[in-house]
């Protein structure tokens, strides 16, 4: 390295560096994937408040079932859907640790329902991180129980069809109505703007989890470019015309 | 001084839990072992020894509670009954897949589907054989006593965390409801932090610490070669199970020409079918396998040269008389008996099943 780089690079001249929780796994989401930016959040927030050595995470199963390669902290890696009874009993036996589930919509409202239900009923000391993406990505884009009305997937090949599929799944705003949960928004990140909204959320529930406040549920609405198969910027536009009216961002509970 | 009551077998179970240092219990109310949960919380050992007793939504959420909480290093434990522990198969070959230690106890009624209520051993295939998917072997215990139900839990923590395997429990409706004379066990204190550090410390996820790697409880393995490596792995360890811990008891098998396998409450009536037998004047002994797995295939192996003919007596259609057949590999007859859908055979039964199945065959 030269010298005028070194002199360049001086702590004070860093605006920005990847967080030291991020491994340098090479990850294995797709381009757009809106995995990416909520695990670099993830790994911000816990590295800034400090409690690296005090967090335990839980995987689920799905494109994120991965995550503990690229956050360097301990995690835990469920069985479809169970990713809240876990952290249920992480968090009864470690009441002082920081406990987090990281669930998509497949994992956390189809097979994962009950679960994520009596968890934030109970008002469980934990912190919940929802991607939704309106399709399950990791087996190839088929229906989920978000995907909307008319949406085309692998196993809706015509869209679906309210007769043969049901509605899509608002679970997050049935979240809000359990008194369990202290703290429930729906976010996005996809927009710089959206990114730091995003981050300060995750940050808002973590904080409530050092505070004992009962569940935090943070959505965020992302985007699936395989799965949707549309480019990231595609994605991305199709995502605010399309996701954003079934599911409109905001805040339902903060107590 | 040792302290002696009179208990149901499904009691013993949670009163031997607050008493070995057990730190959770995760549990959903099933017919014939509600009493377990039911114990736990009149008992409220938060209080007492600061372990967390949860009745949670399902069974399938107990197993997936055991296994948070066993990635910490803790001791575990959740209870069932057949239909429920189907529904928790999900997360016990999850339990062996990432190695955490952890206690199920079964109290077996009968089967298939919603089946009865009334006691049964029709689940020995299920706890043996498999049950979950996968190359995985559970270490198998069978009490047939409520003495057994008390000392078999402690026995069981230490065998799961010896091997880091989980461990279960195959009792029946009869040794849960019955109640017997038990000598309860000292108190023996939970483990400190800084011990489950020290037992556990390469895998327990606690919150990762400055002076190691991450520790991550999974059973994915993408990368076939280090997966088959994992199946090898656990394969040797299932062969040091075998070699090391296998426990069976044998009544009256000096002088038998004739002998019963049976475990758990099958054992205890074929206890009496000797007695009948020998004053019919049918020299019979009893094997009993304490352990299911590793099952006591040498120990019955060595009888045969002076046995005449096994009956396997079970509260199945004859699941266990499997494993007592390739132990025999054919030398003697081998015979499976016993009642099903919660008839417990007498034993006058058993003594006639002997006579009528070998010896007169």
């Amino acid at each position: 390295m030269t010298e005028e780089l070194k002199d360049i690079q001086k702590e004070e001249n860093i605006v920005y560096k990847k967080s030291s929780l991020l491994t340098d796994n090479v990850m294995h989401y797709c381009p757009g994937c809106t995995h990416g930016v909520v695990h670099k959040l993830v790994a911000e927030v816990i590295e800034e408040m400090g409690i690296q050595g005090d967090t335990i995470g839980v995987s689920p199963v799905g494109c994120s079932v991965l995550a503990y390669n690229y956050i360097d902290i301990d995690w835990q890696e469920a069985a479809h859907g169970r990713a809240p009874a876990l952290a249920t009993a992480v968090s009864r036996l470690h009441p002082e640790k920081y406990v987090f589930t990281y669930q998509g919509d497949g994992d956390l409202a189809s097979i994962g329902c009950a679960e994520i239900m009596h968890a934030c009923n109970r008002g469980e000391n934990i912190v919940v991180i929802f991607i939704n993406n309106a399709i399950y990505g990791m087996t190839g884009g088929q229906m989920a129980p978000t995907t909307m009305i008319g949406q085309v997937t692998a196993t809706t090949p015509y869209g679906r069809d309210v007769k043969l599929n049901g509605y899509n799944m608002k679970i997050t705003e049935l979240i809000a109505q359990l008194p369990g949960t202290c703290y429930v928004t729906r976010e996005s990140a996809h927009t710089p703007a959206s990114v730091r909204k995003t981050k300060k959320a995750i940050r808002k529930a973590f904080e409530n989890a050092g505070q004992n406040k009962g569940t935090s549920f943070v959505e965020v609405v992302g985007t699936c470019s395989s799965g949707w198969k549309l480019t990231p910027e595609k994605a991305n536009e199709w995502m605010v015309d399309n996701s954003f009216k079934e599911y409109p961002l905001g805040t339902m509970k903060d107590e | 001084m040792a302290e002696v009551r009179l208990m149901k077998g499904n009691e013993v179970i949670a009163e031997a839990a607050i008493r070995c240092g057990c730190d959770g219990y995760f549990g959903y109310p099933i017919t014939p072992q509600s009493e377990v949960m039911e114990t736990l919380m009149i008992r409220k050992p938060w209080e007492e020894t600061g372990m967390v007793v949860l009745q949670a939504e399902s069974e399938v959420a107990s197993i997936n509670m055991v296994y948070g909480g066993a990635s910490c290093g803790k001791k575990v434990m959740t209870s069932s009954s057949s239909p429920g522990v189907s529904l928790m198969q999900e997360g016990i070959t999850y339990l062996a897949g990432a190695e955490i230690p952890a206690l199920v106890v079964n109290v077996v009624r009968g089967g298939p589907g919603l089946g009865t209520i009334q006691p049964a051993q029709s689940d020995y295939y299920q706890t043996c054989k498999g049950g979950g998917h996968g190359d995985y072997r559970l270490i198998v215990l069978a009490p047939a006593s409520v003495q057994e139900m008390n000392d078999f839990v402690d026995l069981s923590f230490e065998l799961a965390f010896k091997y880091r395997n989980p461990a279960m429990i195959l009792s029946d409706g009869v040794i849960g409801q019955m109640m017997e004379k038990v000598t309860l066990s000292p108190y023996k204190a939970r483990w400190t932090d800084e011990e489950i550090e020290e037992i556990s410390g390469s895998w327990a996820t606690t919150g990762k610490k400055a002076n190691r790697s991450k520790n991550v409880s999974t059973s994915l393995e993408l990368d076939s070669d280090k997966q088959e490596e994992f199946n090898l792995h656990l394969g040797r360890k299932y062969k040091a199970m075998e070699e090391n811990e296998v426990r069976y008891e044998k009544i009256s098998c000096d002088d038998a020409e004739y002998m019963f396998v049976a475990y758990g409450s099958s054992a205890r009536i074929c206890q009496k079918a000797i007695e009948i037998c020998r004053e019919r004047g049918i020299k019979a002994g009893l094997l009993r396998p304490i352990t299911l797995y590793p099952f006591p295939t040498k120990q019955i192996k060595e009888m045969v040269p002076q046995l005449k003919g096994v009956l396997s007596v079970e509260l199945s259609m004859g699941q266990m008389v499997d494993d007592v057949r390739l132990a025999v590999n054919g030398a003697i007859p081998v015979e499976h008996y016993g009642h099903v859908g919660g008839i417990i055979h007498s034993p006058e039964e058993i003594a006639d099943a002997l006579e009528t199945l070998i010896i007169k065959a």
